[in-house]
């Protein structure tokens, strides 16, 4: 559906986005993230035609963007970050307004009562925009997006400002509208992107530094599958008593952490699944196990991880590694970041 | 087209500012009807060079063109136009008919000027004087609104818009009087002073041909000269055309 082949955008002698590259396919819903100032929305403005491309290819469903603008931007329904509503109209006349813009083929007054009855605003058509909320405003402009169905739609921070009962109702939308349409999301709020797409594109200075399904994206740069289980027991007896288990390889005590519960940190040897062996051992020995967590990276850690490495290059290089070479080069490069991450995690499991 | 030309002609008149235009336009021609009337000079083609005679328009027009696209701009509305598909030329046409239209409505109680006038049956003026008069201030008009479009095209807000326009208009105003002021010396030596007063003569051609207001006023001498609509409707078609490289190369930057 779209094709983004060496994109590159400068302004003036500052190289804003830099040969990005990336394909996706109908129906998919994409996410880019990216902190601010990453390029997000340069790149979906020239998906969109608002800008132009200084090198590269992008064609929608087929055209290109540069070649044949027009029908490209038919199929390109664009959400840009603050809606382009004018706030002197009232919402059902600037509805009117988009429609008789795009020169929509459906007939006008039920295709307007649809996207309407769609994003909820039915009741307020007939009020000035002006005098409407922040998150009102923004489904107005998500329904100007839907107007004339268009196959892709981009969202470029669609829920930014909105208060989380909103959040979570746009958040639905998407959702909703992920079923017949090819979605491009962006934001810098991790859990966005993880409540909705399948696949993420994490993007820096320009760069795209990471391109993989979630899930994926997780389990490729964690760099050890370690667990950590947290027991009521005696810290030196169990410390034993796991590492004894098969499969193990090594067991490093994190201390205590609640009423008489310990924290184990449990490195199993490569591939295997240890987390029978450890609840039974744990259950032989008549204590309690409180909790079992894998602490896998959470995208946050990941994303964190990608953008604050000293640059670039090593990000990339990272991700390229497979985990055998990632297990031998502990990111010792970024010290900080090394840090950071079991700070982390001891914040989640005290929670 | 239609869908732009539509809503920015009806924005005019969701603010007060498309009725404070019309209002000041129907003063001063209302003024100037009754004034020459009663002093016995009937001609409706008068009270229209009246506006431009007064130099009202060079600064009336800015604040008709001010918002065009400046405002656009300053509220991010241009990417629901520049993201729809539409040619470019188009919405720029569509603006430009819309600033126009509100100004051509300034020109309708001309049109009851001309009824009172020719009831008269004393009174025995032709027909032609008036509109000559007509399609030469319509046609001045559109020239200097397709320049105030093209500097609403690139600034970032009204404001500068306006005082952008305004600076350029008074240019135009005073063309001729800034050539005027320039006197060039018959002889010449050194190959220097050739060179400044070359660049001088150059300059005075320039200012002349900038002279909206003498090329206006043929438009009252009761012939319709090709030669002066060829002049506006050049003028209109280019800065039409300039608008929109300027809207373009902003994808560009």
């Amino acid at each position: 559906m779209i094709e983004v082949t060496g994109l590159s955008k400068r302004y003036g002698s500052f190289l804003a986005v830099e040969n990005v590259n990336f394909s996706i396919q109908k129906g998919e819903i994409v996410g880019f993230l990216g902190p601010n100032g990453a390029g997000k929305s340069t790149i979906m403005n020239i998906l969109t035609g608002y800008l132009s491309l200084t090198q590269g290819k992008v064609t929608i469903d087929g055209f290109d963007v540069a070649e044949n603008p027009e029908q490209a931007k038919r199929r390109i329904g664009y959400l840009p970050e603050l809606p382009p509503l004018y706030l002197d109209m009232k919402v059902r006349e600037y509805l009117n307004f988009v429609y008789d813009l795009k020169k929509v083929k459906f007939p006008k007054g039920p295709h307007i009562d649809e996207i309407m009855r769609l994003v909820r605003i039915d009741h307020v058509q007939n009020r000035l925009i002006k005098n409407l909320s922040k998150g009102y405003r923004q489904r107005v402009g998500f329904a100007q997006a839907l107007i004339g169905n268009p196959d892709v739609l981009i969202l470029d921070e669609p829920t930014v400002g909105l208060d989380p009962q909103q959040i979570i109702e746009i958040r639905n939308l998407i959702s909703r509208l992920g079923k017949n349409h090819t979605i491009i999301l962006s934001s810098h709020i991790l859990s966005e992107i993880q409540a909705v797409c399948d696949r993420i594109i994490i993007i820096n200075y320009g760069e795209i530094i990471a391109d993989d399904l979630q899930e994926n994206l997780s389990k490729q740069l964690s760099t050890d599958h370690s667990i950590v289980a947290r027991v009521i027991c005696d810290e030196r007896d169990m410390l034993a008593a796991l590492k004894a288990v098969k499969g193990v390889q090594n067991v490093v005590s994190l201390g205590k952490k609640e009423m008489g519960a310990y924290d184990f940190e449990i490195i199993p040897e490569e591939g295997a699944d240890v987390r029978a062996g450890i609840s039974n051992r744990i259950a032989e020995r008549k204590k309690t196990l409180l909790s079992l967590t894998s602490s896998r990276l959470t995208l946050e850690q990941i994303f964190l991880k990608l953008t604050q490495a000293p640059n670039n290059e090593a990000a990339r290089k990272m991700l390229r590694l497979d985990e055998a070479d990632v297990k031998e080069t502990p990111i010792s490069s970024t010290p900080d970041i090394v840090i950071e991450i079991p700070q982390e995690n001891d914040e989640k499991e005290d929670n | 087209m239609r869908a732009v030309f539509k809503r920015e002609f009806k924005s005019y008149f969701t603010n007060p500012l498309g009725f404070v235009i019309l209002a000041v336009f129907y003063f001063f021609l209302g003024l100037a009807f009754k004034d020459y009337y009663s002093n016995g000079i009937p001609y409706v083609g008068q009270v229209i060079f009246f506006l431009s005679d007064i130099g009202i328009l060079f600064f009336i027009i800015p604040v008709i063109t001010m918002r065009l696209f400046s405002d656009e701009r300053r509220t991010k509305t241009d990417q629901v136009l520049f993201t729809a598909p539409v040619k470019l030329i188009k919405i720029v046409l569509g603006k430009f008919f819309a600033a126009f239209a509100l100004y051509a409505m300034a020109f309708i109680p001309t049109i009851i000027f001309q009824i009172i006038v020719s009831s008269q049956e004393n009174i025995d003026i032709p027909l032609f004087y008036y509109l000559y008069a007509l399609i030469g201030i319509l046609l001045f008009g559109a020239a200097l609104i397709a320049v105030g479009m093209f500097v609403s095209a690139l600034t970032e807000s009204p404001i500068s818009a306006i005082i952008f326009t305004l600076i350029t208009n008074l240019v135009i105003m005073f063309s001729s009087s800034f050539a005027s002021f320039i006197t060039i010396p018959n002889t010449t030596s050194g190959v220097l002073e050739k060179i400044y007063y070359g660049f001088l003569q150059v300059l005075v051609k320039l200012l002349n041909a900038l002279n909206f207001n003498g090329v206006l006023s043929s438009f009252g001498q009761q012939t319709l000269a090709l030669q002066d609509v060829v002049y506006f409707v050049s003028i209109i078609v280019a800065f039409i055309f300039l608008t929109e490289r300027a809207l373009e190369k902003r994808r560009w930057s």
